[in-house]
């Protein structure tokens, strides 16, 4: 087999490590883009860093992050806690996600995006995060959300 | 065309206004290696992306109608994804449900070829404030 592109052209049986499969996730596509990269992970969360470039800013007067590189990277990081709790790869779809921006990120800091799954069922993971910018107790946003099993199940 | 600068983020990504319609901006976006998640598909982040934009563009229309210099903060968003976005062009548009003095809430969608079947919706409230 080449090289795999995505997580889809992995073998079924292959145990899930967001720390090797971060790797695909974050070369390529949107991530790729985005310049994401693995931080750190335990048994259901997953970190992600995203560093602050000129091209994802908000607003150009103050150099802010928009906030679709922030839903990008919680997204990912959350999406990626699902498999990493599952232990496996399970395609699935975002259905929803929500959030709360406590304030704006500082313009020049890498933001660092903590997805954690909290409850799996056969069909629906839900999720929940925080992104900061360096100090965990005072992040820049609380995120929550659900993802749906496209093809299988979760559990 | 309205006074509708897009910031940094959107020329980076791809996202330009495509038209007016009757004084609101519809924003595409379209497809390739920088918005694709998994393969052949929209990456959720990049169609939120595209739906932020469209939903501040449309409070800066309206605020330029008034007449107001207003500064946005967001508080949050809500974002539902119905359909999986394929391998071609996509619009957005934002709708000013309500801006009141302190607080908008502003609601976009995104669609593909079929107008009536967007692919996701988008629930933005932002704060605003007295710009200078």
């Amino acid at each position: 087999m080449s090289e795999p592109k995505s997580l889809h052209d992995l073998p079924a049986d292959f145990v899930f490590d967001p720390s090797k499969a971060a790797r695909l996730m974050t070369r390529h596509g949107h991530g790729g883009w985005l310049g994401l990269t693995y931080h750190a992970h335990g048994t259901d969360w997953v970190e992600l860093a995203l560093p602050w470039r000129e091209e994802l800013v908000g607003v150009a007067e103050t150099g802010v992050l928009a906030s679709g590189p922030i839903i990008s990277l919680m997204d990912n990081a959350t999406s990626m806690s699902v498999w990493t709790l599952c232990r496996r790869f399970v395609p699935h779809a975002t259905l929803d996600l929500r959030v709360d921006y406590m304030r704006a990120a500082v313009p020049g800091r890498t933001v660092i995006g903590h997805g954690e799954c909290y409850k799996l069922t056969r069909t629906i993971s839900f999720i929940r995060g925080i992104a900061h910018d360096g100090d965990p107790d005072d992040p820049i946003a609380h995120v929550t959300g659900t993802f749906m099993a496209t093809h299988g199940t979760y559990l | 065309m309205i006074g509708t600068d897009l910031p940094p983020y959107a020329d980076g990504i791809g996202i330009a206004i495509d038209h007016d319609e009757d004084g609101l901006p519809v924003l595409f976006m379209d497809f390739g290696e920088r918005v694709m998640g998994r393969p052949g598909f929209l990456h959720g982040g990049a169609i939120s992306g595209l739906m932020e934009m469209a939903a501040i563009a449309a409070l800066r229309a309206e605020l330029d109608r008034r007449g107001e210099a207003m500064k946005l903060k967001p508080v949050n968003v809500q974002v539902e994804f119905m359909r999986g976005g394929t391998e071609q062009r996509t619009y957005a548009s934002g709708t000013v449900t309500r801006a009141g003095r302190r607080v908008a809430l502003v609601n976009a969608e995104a669609w593909q070829e079929d107008r009536t079947k967007p692919i996701a919706l988008a629930q933005m409230k932002l704060l605003l404030s007295p710009a200078g």
